[in-house]
């Protein structure tokens, strides 16, 4: 049977695997916000499980909600990311610091 | 080991594996259709879970829509990919040992104990409906607000989006549309009023023009 | 009938509020359309406003004297009211308010119309009599209060009208200086005041005079102490009282506030005579005759008030002797009789103060305008040295300043005769701790009064003209030496000559109508609260038997032969041998140093409080503002610049420093969890 701590460990392995992502891949903007999105996908498994294992529908609202706002976040980080390449040729963060103090 | 378990599995290690791919190969492109494999399988994982709507939600609009957007604007971008890939290599140990650090502390937080909660019988089915219908009847009584709003964040996306990307280009003849709309009629056409003139009897040019011959 | 008398015997507030309010209405009218009114408009708006106060007093002082009217005490305006405390607006109108209203309304009244003419061609006219109308108003206001907070309010307006008028002249240095010196000075009195009044309220719970009278028959609040220095109970009416007097020290310039009194003499002369000798400066005297039912309950600020009253009275008279401007040996004589008051006030004779205070009034500004008027005639020069022999020149002024010299000196008969030999009987008959020092400090007051005022009638209007006079040699008006007019000094016009012989009237008669009622008559009734045992002038009463036979009895008193004696000396030494004075200089060479010097007092305040002040205040500005506050300031920019020049490192701008920064905060999170889980599990 599974369990819910298959489902946990399931989306802490991948957490885990975004957050090595967003390190190796710190140049890549593109890459980086692919590891976003498997982050909340890593966030919105949890939520899943805990709704069905506690047989509470708030779970999956709160999941629900996320997939819209990511959707959102999506859409303008890319329309930024086009702007960004635009302005400055580049989507390489290591030559983005203007806002170095 | 049940069906179940084994396909939870199965789709765990596909997903898993698409992830790390994502993270690690060397064109956006790929990691584009890996990270489309992993929200795939990751439905899958869901639809065990009897979460139908939301896996079928969660292809539709990250599937469907969301990797079709960044698969446009990484092949619209023009990326030189040799120096997004410097210090790939350097940060690897480093991602890899926080990446660890972060696992075992998670897993030994979510503890053996928990192994022992058994799946339950699905909520839904014990409430005589559907999964979809379940989680409407939330959605739509106490979760109404955010609801509406999320929608409106939504909307306010997709309107920011657009001017966000929206290039003026220059030294291309396009029309103007609102100056279309808002022509006015002086603008094009003037009316100019004056007297008329009606030529003066017995001076005819042509005694102008005997004038002009005389020596 | 009965309706009719008594509506006319009942004091009107609306007459009251014209009396107060005519004057500034004049004042306003002279300062703020000075340009719409002219000269003349801006004279007669001043007059009129003051001569309606003055009309409207003598009325006042006629219901109250002779109508019956009872005691007016009556708020007029609410300032402020919190729970039972209220800030008035209001007058009380008694028979010894209805005196200083009178003498302040009439002398006023008088220098108004000296000043037409002593002022004739001074640029600030208008502006003048802004000023003067709005010190009478102010004056008015202080006598008619009927409760601390208005007099205080008309102690500070006369203390600004006496500061704006002394640096009437603002653009000589000496004025100015004079009118910061007096300001200054005055702020010190008014401190003690300020502590006064708010030890009144504390102690007493209100500000209201009636209130506060009542309560001083209350045995409880004349038991009462407080310990300001701790183990020393100090009764709580002589710190309140020590606390008025030290404002009346400094309005009143007694003994060691006094300093600031001659300086004012920077300002025009109608100015000295109204507000540094005849008003202004009793008022001091009027507040400590007004509270005295606080003054009774405390023997020890009585002595206090006797022993700075004494000190007054004789030793800046002694200044006055040695004085060669004509307006300061008149300052000198005024400080010395603000010292005789003082000294009344401290034996409990209230009624002999204020009856002095009178007196003194027209007298002293008799004086002061009639040495305006020599002044006018030496063409505004003030040194006695380069006078005499202008009797037959100016004999009005000559006879006039006579006058008021003999009332000066307490000849017998005259008004200053009256009111200072019973002053000085009273001493005599008082027991109080300082009196006997005082007898002798008043004693020897009369002999120098005596001097210094022979020695200004002689050097100024007898003997040899020390002066030049030069027909016009066509230069400016202005550049002639010293010594030298261009034309013989004359009489002045009947504007300065006018008010001279009507305030020789009072000054020679006042005394026979006046004594017998005002000091053994209980003329004040309950104005003036004194306790039987202090009662010395109902002891003088017992053997007092009409003021002729008072004055009969004079000659053949102590003081006369004094002050006889005085008139012998002056006589002796500026008369007859003019070149004595001169002789008499170089043997008492250190005692004339230390009278030129003024006991060095205000060389003493200049070092202590110009240069200590000073000091202080660039000790302060070097090692407080530059070095303490400054350092602290600049230190802590400096501080914040340094450490944000460190800080700023971790700025970096790239997007993975702060995504690494996320994770190692979130695994440290992480981290305390599993910690907490595995501590409670364990």
């Amino acid at each position: 049977m599974i369990t819910l701590a298959h489902y946990l460990t399931f989306s802490a392995v991948l957490l885990c695997i975004a957050v090595a992502g967003i390190f190796i891949n710190r140049k890549n903007v593109i890459v980086l916000l692919m590891a976003l999105e498997l982050l909340l996908l890593a966030v919105n498994t949890n939520f899943i499980a805990f709704s069905r294992f506690l047989g509470n529908p708030d779970g999956q609202v709160f999941v629900f909600f996320i997939l819209a706002v990511a959707a959102a976040e999506a859409a303008i980080g890319l329309a930024i990311l086009l702007v960004l390449f635009r302005n400055r040729a580049t989507i390489n963060v290591g030559e983005i610091d203007s806002l170095k103090g | 080991m049940s069906v179940q378990l084994f396909f939870f599995y199965t789709f765990a290690v596909i997903t898993l594996g698409a992830a790390a791919a994502v993270v690690s190969v060397r064109n956006p492109v790929h990691a584009a259709l890996f990270l489309v494999l992993t929200f795939f399988s990751t439905a899958c994982t869901w639809l065990l879970a009897d979460a139908e709507f939301l896996a079928v939600a969660l292809v539709l609009v990250y599937v469907g829509a969301v990797m079709v957007l960044f698969l446009f604007v990484v092949m619209m971008l023009d990326i030189d990919i040799a120096p997004l890939r410097e210090g790939f290599v350097r940060a690897l140990p480093v991602g890899l040992i926080v990446a660890v650090i972060m696992l075992v502390e998670m897993l030994s937080l979510i503890g053996v104990r928990s192994m022992e909660a058994v799946q339950s019988v699905d909520p839904a089915l014990a409430a005589g409906m559907s999964n979809t219908e379940w989680l409407a009847m939330t959605l739509f009584s106490r979760f109404l607000l955010p609801f509406e709003v999320a929608a409106l964040i939504l909307t306010v996306a997709i309107i920011a989006a657009i001017p966000l990307a929206l290039r003026p280009r220059l030294g291309v003849k396009s029309q103007s549309v609102p100056r279309q709309v808002n022509v006015d009629p002086r603008q094009r056409l003037r009316i100019v009023k004056m007297r008329s003139e009606a030529p003066v009897r017995g001076q005819s040019t042509e005694a102008k023009l005997g004038e002009g011959l005389e020596p | 009938m009965a309706a009719f008398q008594e509506r006319w015997f009942v004091i009107s507030k609306t007459v009251l509020l014209i009396i107060v309010l005519a004057p500034l209405v004049g004042g306003l009218v002279a300062g703020l359309f000075r340009r719409q009114v002219g000269r003349a408009g801006a004279a007669a708006a001043a007059i009129i406003g003051v001569a309606l106060s003055c009309v409207l007093s003598f009325w006042v002082f006629y219901q109250l004297a002779w109508g019956g009217a009872p005691v007016f005490n009556q708020n007029v305006y609410t300032w402020v009211e919190v729970g039972s405390f209220g800030m008035h607006i209001g007058f009380l109108i008694d028979r010894l308010t209805a005196m200083m209203m009178v003498v302040v309304s009439f002398v006023s009244l008088m220098v108004h119309i000296y000043t037409i003419g002593y002022m004739a061609d001074d640029d600030g006219y208008q502006r003048f009599f802004s000023y003067i109308a709005l010190f009478t108003f102010s004056m008015l206001l202080l006598c008619m209060a009927n409760n601390f907070l208005q007099l205080f309010i008309g102690w500070e307006l006369v203390g600004l009208a006496s500061y704006l008028l002394i640096g009437f002249w603002f653009k000589r240095p000496s004025a100015v200086f004079a009118n910061l010196k007096a300001f200054l000075v005055n702020r010190v009195g008014d401190w003690g005041f300020v502590l006064g009044i708010a030890g009144v309220l504390y102690w007493f719970g209100s500000l209201d005079y009636a209130q506060v009278f009542a309560a001083t028959l209350d045995p409880v609040n004349a038991a009462r102490t407080v310990e300001i220095i701790p183990g020393h109970p100090w009764s709580v009416t002589t710190v309140i009282c020590v606390c008025l007097f030290i404002g009346a020290m400094g309005k009143s310039a007694q003994v060691p506030l006094h300093v600031w009194l001659p300086d004012s003499m920077e300002g025009p002369t109608p100015i000295s005579a109204l507000i540094h000798a005849a008003t202004m400066v009793t008022a001091g005297i009027f507040m400590v005759a007004r509270t005295s039912p606080l003054f009774e309950l405390s023997e020890m600020a009585l002595s206090f008030v006797l022993v700075i009253g004494a000190t007054t009275a004789l030793f800046t008279g002694l200044i006055g002797i040695v004085q060669n401007d004509i307006k300061r040996v008149v300052a000198y004589s005024t400080l010395s009789q603000l010292g005789y008051m003082t000294v009344a006030l401290g034996v409990s004779a209230y009624a002999g103060g204020v009856y002095h205070l009178m007196t003194h009034a027209f007298f002293k500004a008799l004086l002061f305008l009639g040495a305006g008027s020599v002044i006018i005639a030496m063409h505004h020069d003030q040194d006695m040295r380069r006078m005499g022999g202008l009797a037959k020149y100016m004999p009005i002024t000559a006879i006039t300043m006579w006058l008021g010299s003999l009332a000066l000196v307490a000849a017998p008969g005259f008004s200053g005769f009256f009111s200072k030999d019973l002053i000085i009987e009273a001493v005599g008959e008082s027991s109080r701790w300082g009196s006997g020092y005082a007898y002798f400090c008043v004693m020897a007051g009369v002999f120098v009064t005596s001097l210094y005022s022979f020695r200004l009638l002689y050097m100024t209007f007898h003997g040899k003209e020390r002066f030049v006079v030069e027909p016009a040699r066509g230069g400016a008006h202005h550049d002639h030496e010293p010594g030298h007019l261009e034309h013989p000094p004359r009489e002045s016009p009947w504007v300065i000559t006018v008010p001279l012989v009507l305030l020789a009237i009072p000054s020679v008669l006042i005394g026979w109508s006046t004594v017998q009622p005002m000091l053994f008559g209980g003329w004040f009734g309950g104005s003036i609260r004194v306790a039987p045992a202090n009662d010395v002038l109902k002891v003088l009463g017992q053997e007092f038997h009409g003021p002729l036979a008072f004055t009969l009895h004079g000659f053949t008193q102590l003081t006369f032969w004094i002050a006889l004696a005085g008139f012998a000396v002056a006589t002796w030494i500026w008369l007859l041998n003019p070149g004595l004075a001169t002789k008499a200089k170089k043997t008492l060479r250190p005692i004339y140093a230390m009278l030129v010097n003024k006991y060095w007092v205000d060389d003493l305040y200049r070092v202590l409080f110009m240069q200590g002040g000073v000091g202080f205040g660039r000790g302060l500005w070097k090692r407080g503002d530059v070095g303490v506050i400054d350092g602290a300031v600049n230190g802590s920019s400096w501080i914040v610049a340094r450490t944000a020049a460190v800080v700023r490192w971790v700025q970096s701008g790239y997007l993975y420093h702060y995504a690494f920064a996320m994770i190692v905060g979130l695994i440290l999170l992480l981290g305390g969890l599993w910690w907490t889980v595995a501590r409670i599990a364990a």
